[in-house]
């Protein structure tokens, strides 16, 4: 594919097959009378989803359906709490945690039938007390979402390349090739506002001016598909829902700086999405869309794929790079910034996956476009992986500046089994808890640094009233402490310090005198780190002695944990009044600390008790309780 | 060749400076006047920002940064002396100390360690931080190399020594997090890798971490033993450098304090290893006239440095046709004296304990080797660096500087000007040169000394015309430059009859045993050439600057060895070579 | 305690072709690191050398390497590897008292494989499955939503 009008044909070629997915379409121009999309991102796959493609397959083919119905498997349509996913068009039915053995009943009602299998829609998907199907955008969890970067999951199949460019996928680049110059490219970009998506939010059109800026006949763009923010999986999703976005805007920026070579470096625990970059890439390749003289403008660009191999410092910027370079990933210090001498010694920009996957979007529509999301200084939509604690743990991409309280409460359904909302964690082992007096904190950047997190990539996970703060602290310092390079001493030593601190006071052990000790180490490995991530690791430490000062203090002052969590001040009692005396609880007890009378209440000693809880699992008579 | 470097004005500590654009703030700040402190920096070695000693605030930056690679700009604001940057210092040097192995009283670096002065400057009182610590086991296993992970900090200087510049690549960072050490592949012991000895990570090492196996306990038991003839040698860099163990401004020659403290310690004779490099001339000039002639294998490469005899046995074993079959000065000087010294003066050679003063840790593997020895004794039987020496001294309880200037002891108290001077680079190969040119000419050369194959660049070339011939012959020292050249030679870029190889970045001087120089006072000054000049002077004062002018060599080919070359020569004074294998 | 090496000359020539596809590729390491350890379930001291000579880089450098990234590993896996997630989605919904059952049930800690070699477990950095948790996964298998009772049950389907 040499030119704009064999795009334009591929468009046209395949647009009312996509078009029909679209929610409010009412397009029926398509050869196909029903189209069942079935979700294949990693959620949905471990849920089983593969098993249900060739179900379906199975059964399509046996009923002779092969050319009324189409069986699409797509990327993440967000809602992974409920999968595996069926979303079948024209009516937009919603079919959540399908199993198998459901599928004959979709085949034969439905697509057969023409009668939707209400039992398995998903219940906020049909109006309360009818059979009529929502669209999806009037569902909870849709309705606030505004979808940019992930417009295209969970729409196309991710494995076609014509289901993108019926989307206008490549149209950005053709256009960029055939009517911009580089530097207006850059200027859009500018324009936007857009900053990246992966942490600190540094505006994408000056990093890329820098590069562009810098001499050099050999640069590179890189992606950071290095997701390691326990919790968030957003680029995992539009990896494996849109990779072609990515390829496309890679090569916009390849354009752009004047780079004619990308690296994508990918964690290799993401299967899928290496699988679908790979033939995504092949696609490309076949299609013009990288390789020699792209739309024949003479431009030339093309992608590789470096694989992580386990290590979160990777996702660091200049880490990632002497990873790509074939040695451990350590940071180097900066300047000189990568912009300049950056991955094998030449001018390299590196942006996130969620960054990238704006970058087509604001080409052909434009930057007011984008600019008109969001707020004052940063612009667009983001995306959220919601986790924890929250009914709809699942994908969202919100406008930016949307409350904590929206996404918690109105997209994410809240808070399960009646527990109280007590804090959310934003920007992953990097970020801070966020707790319930500021859930009306509008999200964006700035924002978030403000009340000591910060966005990162954009992971948010809930916690409720069960959740010890002093543990989830010492739960991100085990990560850092785990995940440090080892490099630098403060953030080698000083994050086991801080650790090691914790730990004593989960254990009952702290004094007074330690949280002075650990507000100031955090500090001085805060300032002191030669990376990122070193210069982050405290703030969960931080943040958490901030707002929840007084979970520490109980741990130290009163030797409580208030949540129950920590092990070492846990006091298992069993209640005479409930106690039947059957011995069950002291059979189970691995050290022999339980002891009494058949018939008669049983007694725990404190001393002998590990706190393994199993004598609490197995009593029938709930008489066991810790405090 | 050299581009025209600007200019820029910058501030540091509210003072207006103008530096050269390329310098980073420690140098910037140092050549102002202003000491940054530092652990894993260490000039033209290591520059990783890694031990966050030397950070700095500058105006507009968000986290201090490290001054040792941080580089400077038109206009930059640096602050290296605030409450935040000191507190800063000092917490992470808290941190390291939370994770080191603080018996000091018993280290071998006590007092010259860079951790233990950091400490004091910058006024640690007590670490607050308690905690896991690291534990290692101490790889004693090789002959010359100790290596204590329990002091280790982490600098990496060791690496990045062992690794960039001398490519030797036995050594590397490990692991990660907490668990990061530096150490060899599968925690083997150096021993067992391609570890060449050369103990240039010792004198990288800032702590206590790496030093020599140290062998003075055997030395001063046979000094003890009344039944045994102790003899001693000290090789030329020895002179160059043992006096800043006690005091004196580097390149101050001390040989005769250093004849008198040796005498005085006890040993029965003081020998001049420089008599054996005269040994070793004659008998490898001969060997190079001999190749020329009769087109023997060349280019022929000098075999003096164990630590490259090891290297190309590891890694160019292609080339171990082209190594000089003799064996290195001290080793030669052994045999001579266990023989041909032993039969003069009917001493039973079974009761000589010799012992060598080296620069080198390398020459205590080396004596180690089978080959080293002639009918069934071995050449040396003690290996001691200047700095084990130079603790004998202080065990002793001998005031160095009060001592009187001494001479070495008869038969061999004269050695060439060109025995000297091995102990720098371009060294070997000037002595050779001399010799060579005489005979290659059959007459005496009056210009002998070769300047274009002495300095600190690290591949030196020159064509030298002897006798009606064009000679040319290379230098390299530090292993990183011997491999770009050999790689030179085998890939057809290259041709030369005779190289020079020394294992050490700036030959014997700077040597693995040689007094360790704290990386501070390495920026203020290059030891290579301050050493060199001692080496330098002693060899223009010298009466006699060509090895085959040497009376002692005269009379002992005439007395014994007959001429270079001989049978006899062979017997003692040649060896050969094994091809070890990459790992 | 070693175990022997028991590659076989397949595996060689697997490995020496993948190193020659990669031979003067910038940064090759890693990605033939990640192709030897597909080749042979690990990476033991035979297969680093062979690396490490093939590619003109010490193997100290490549033991440096394989120590640095979690997942290359120095020993063999169990025929069924377990990986707990310890992401925080998984976290707090209590993937520590999954790992701690599992612990209990195969008696090894994480890192280690079962006598019989059956069973490896891993503590593993989040997969992304946060919608499920807590999760684990045993080969290519992930268990979601899982509860500690379930374990048990689980973990014999495969033995």
């Amino acid at each position: 594919m040499k030119s704009l009008e064999e795009l334009k044909s591929i468009r046209e070629k395949m647009f009312d097959l996509v078009d029909m997915r679209n929610d409010d379409s009412e397009n029926t121009n398509s050869d196909y009378k029903y189209q069942v999309l079935v979700c294949g991102g990693t959620g949905c796959t471990s849920s089983g989803s593969m098993t249900l493609i060739s179900e379906f397959e199975k059964l399509i083919e046996k009923n002779g359906l092969g050319d009324k119905v189409k069986l699409v498997k797509t990327g993440c349509f967000g809602l992974c709490a409920l999968g595996p996913v069926v979303i079948v068009y024209p009516e937009g039915a919603f079919y959540s945690m399908v199993k198998a053995e459901d599928v004959h009943e979709i085949v034969e009602q439905h697509l057969m039938g023409g009668k939707v299998v209400t039992r398995l829609l998903y219940e906020e998907s049909v109006h309360a007390g009818t059979d009529e199907i929502k669209s999806l955008n009037e569902i909870d969890f849709y309705k606030k979402q505004h979808r940019v970067a992930l417009r295209n999951c969970g729409v196309i199949n991710p494995e076609n390349i014509e289901e993108y460019i019926a989307r206008d996928g490549y149209a950005a680049l053709g256009k960029v090739l055939k009517e911009m110059t580089p530097q207006q490219v850059i200027d859009t970009i500018s324009a936007s506002g857009l900053r990246g998506r992966g942490g600190a939010g540094f505006p994408t059109g000056t990093k890329w001016q820098f590069a562009a800026n810098s001499k050099g006949d050999i640069k590179y763009v890189c992606c950071n598909a290095d997701e390691g923010d326990p919790g968030a999986f957003m680029d995992r999703s539009i990896l494996e829902g849109d990779p072609h976005a990515v390829l496309e805007a890679m090569t916009i920026a390849g354009y752009a700086i004047g780079a004619c070579r990308g690296y994508i470096y990918i964690r290799a625990e993401y299967p899928i999405a290496v699988e679908r970059l790979k033939i995504a890439i092949k696609q490309a390749r076949e299609y013009g869309m990288l390789g020699k003289d792209i739309f024949g403008s003479g431009f030339d660009f093309d992608i590789d794929i470096r694989l992580g191999a386990g290590a979160f410092v990777c996702g660091e910027e200049t880490a990632l790079m002497t990873s790509i370079e074939g040695h451990r990933g350590e940071p180097r210090p900066r300047p000189p910034f990568p912009a300049v001498k950056g991955l094998f010694g030449v001018p390299t920009i590196l942006n996130n996956v969620e960054t990238y996957a704006n970058v087509p979007g604001i080409i052909l529509k434009g930057a007011e476009w984008f600019a008109s999301t969001g707020t004052e200084k940063s612009k667009g939509t983001k995306v959220f992986a919601l986790g924890g604690k929250i009914h709809n743990t699942g994908l969202v991409e919100v406008p930016m500046g949307t409350t904590m309280r929206e996404i918690i409460e109105d997209i994410g359904g809240g808070i399960p089994n009646g527990k109280k909302f007590k804090a959310a964690q934003t920007g992953g082992p990097s970020g801070g808890c966020i707790p319930a007096e500021l859930i009306d904190t509008p999200i964006d950047y700035d924002s978030l640094t403000a009340i000591g997190s910060m966005m990162g990539s954009g992971g948010l996970i809930v916690m409720d009233e069960d959740n010890c703060m002093v543990d989830i602290a010492k739960f991100f310092l085990e990560f850092t402490v785990d995940e440090s390079c080892g490099k630098c001493t403060p953030c080698r030593i000083g994050t086991k310090r801080l650790l090691e601190i914790l730990t004593k006071i989960t254990e009952g052990k702290g004094t007074m005198e330690d949280l002075d000790r650990l507000e100031e180490l955090a500090n001085a490995i805060k300032a002191g780190s030669l990376c990122g991530l070193g210069q982050t690791a405290p703030n969960p430490v931080l943040s958490t002695l901030k707002y929840f000062r007084h979970e520490y203090e109980a741990h130290i002052k009163d030797k409580t944990c208030p949540a129950h969590v920590c092990k070492g001040l846990l006091k298992f009692t069993i209640d005479p009044d409930k106690c039947r005396g059957c011995s069950l609880c002291a059979k189970q007890c691995p050290v022999g600390a339980i002891s009494g009378q058949v018939k008669s209440p049983f007694k725990i000693d404190t001393d002998k008790c590990v706190k393994c809880g199993a004598c609490m699992e197995k009593c029938p008579f709930k008489a066991i309780s810790k405090q | 060749m050299s581009e025209k470097i600007n200019m820029v004005n910058m501030k540091i500590n509210g003072m207006e400076i103008s530096v050269p654009e390329n310098y980073t703030i420690l140098e910037a700040a140092r050549e102002n006047g202003i000491d940054i402190p530092t652990l894993c920096y260490l000039k033209d070695v290591s520059k990783t920002g890694a031990c966050r000693m030397c950070i700095v605030e500058i105006k507009g930056a968000r986290a201090l940064q490290a001054s040792c690679v941080y580089p400077v700009s038109e206009g930059l604001e640096v602050l290296t002396n605030t409450k935040k940057v000191r507190d800063q210092r000092r917490v992470t040097l808290e941190l390291l100390l939370s994770d080191h192995d603080r018996k000091c009283l018993s280290c071998p670096r006590n007092q010259k360690c860079e951790l233990q002065a950091l400490a004091d400057d910058l006024g640690v009182e007590n670490i607050p931080f308690e905690g896991e610590m690291n534990t290692y086991d101490i790889d004693e296993v090789s002959a010359s190399i100790v290596r204590d992970n329990n002091k280790c900090v982490l600098c990496r200087r060791c690496v990045n020594m062992c690794k960039n510049v001398q490519t030797v690549s036995v050594i590397d960072t490990m692991e990660r997090g907490f668990r990061t050490k530096v150490g060899s592949a599968f925690d083997m012991s150096l021993a067992d890798t391609a570890c060449v000895n050369c103990g240039q990570c010792i004198i990288s090492c800032p702590t206590g971490a790496l030093r020599e196996k140290n062998n003075t306990k055997e030395v001063w038991n046979a000094i003890a033993d009344d039944s045994k003839v102790v003899i001693v040698q000290t090789a030329p860099a020895v002179r160059a450098a043992l006096g800043e163990e006690f005091g004196y401004p580097m390149g101050t020659a001390v040989t005769g304090k250093m004849a008198a403290a040796l005498r005085r310690l006890g040993f029965d004779k003081v020998f001049d290893t420089d008599t054996g490099a005269d040994l070793t001339i004659m008998e490898e000039a001969n060997e190079l006239v001999e190749r020329i002639k009769n087109g023997g294998k060349l280019p022929m490469i000098t075999s003096c440095s164990p630590g490259w005899v090891k290297f190309c046995e590891h890694n160019f074993p292609d080339f171990l046709d082209n190594l000089s079959s003799c064996k290195s000065p001290h080793e030669m000087f052994g045999a001579i004296i266990k023989s041909y010294y032993a039969e003069k003066h009917g001493i039973d050679p079974k009761s000589i304990f010799m012992v060598s003063v080296m620069p080198c840790v390398a020459k205590k593997f080396e004596a180690g080797r089978p080959e080293m020895e002639c009918g069934g004794l071995r050449d040396v039987d003690a290996v001691i660096s200047t700095r084990e020496l130079a603790d004998m001294i202080k065990e002793a309880g001998i005031m160095f500087s009060k001592l009187p200037d001494e001479e070495f002891d008869q038969p061999f108290e004269r050695a060439s000007g060109a025995g000297v001077i091995f102990g720098a680079t371009g060294g070997v190969m000037e002595a050779a040169l001399r010799t060579a040119a005489d005979t290659l000419g059959g007459k005496s050369v009056e210009e002998i000394e070769y300047h274009g194959v002495r300095g600190v660049e690290g591949i030196k070339e020159a064509t030298v015309n002897m006798g009606g011939m064009d000679v040319k012959v290379a230098v390299a020292h530090g292993l990183g430059n011997a491999r770009k050249l050999l790689e030179n030679i085998r890939d057809g870029k290259a041709d030369y009859h005779f190289i020079e190889i020394m294992a050490c970045p700036g030959g014997c001087v700077n040597g693995g045993g040689q007094p360790i120089v704290a990386s501070k006072d390495k920026m203020d000054k290059d030891l290579r050439v301050e050493r060199a000049k001692a080496i330098y002077s002693e060899d223009r004062a010298s009466g006699i600057r060509k090895s085959h002018e040497n009376p002692d060599m005269v009379t002992l080919y005439n007395e014994y060895l007959e001429k270079p070359g001989s049978h006899r020569a062979h017997e003692l004074l040649h060896t050969t070579y094994t091809s070890r294998g990459l790992f | 305690m070693a175990i022997p090496f028991k590659g076989t000359k397949e595996q060689e020539e697997q490995l020496k072709a993948v190193i020659a596809a990669h031979k003067g590729e910038k940064g090759a390491t890693i990605p033939v690191l990640h192709e030897a350890q597909d080749i042979y379930g690990y990476l033991p001291i035979e297969v680093q050398k062979m690396i490490a000579e093939g590619l003109g880089v010490s193997l100290a450098e490549v033991y440096g390497i394989v120590t640095f990234y979690t997942q290359f590993s120095l020993n063999p896996k169990g025929e069924h590897p377990i990986g707990v997630c310890l992401g925080t989605a998984c976290y707090v919904k209590g993937s520590g008292d999954i790992l701690e059952k599992l612990k209990d049930i195969l008696k090894i800690d994480v890192g280690e494989c079962t006598d019989d070699g059956k069973f490896s477990l891993d503590a593993t950095r989040c997969i992304g499955a946060c919608g499920l948790a807590p999760v684990m996964t045993i080969g290519d298998d992930v268990h979601g939503r899982l509860t500690v009772d379930q374990v048990e049950g689980i973990v014999k389907q495969y033995s």
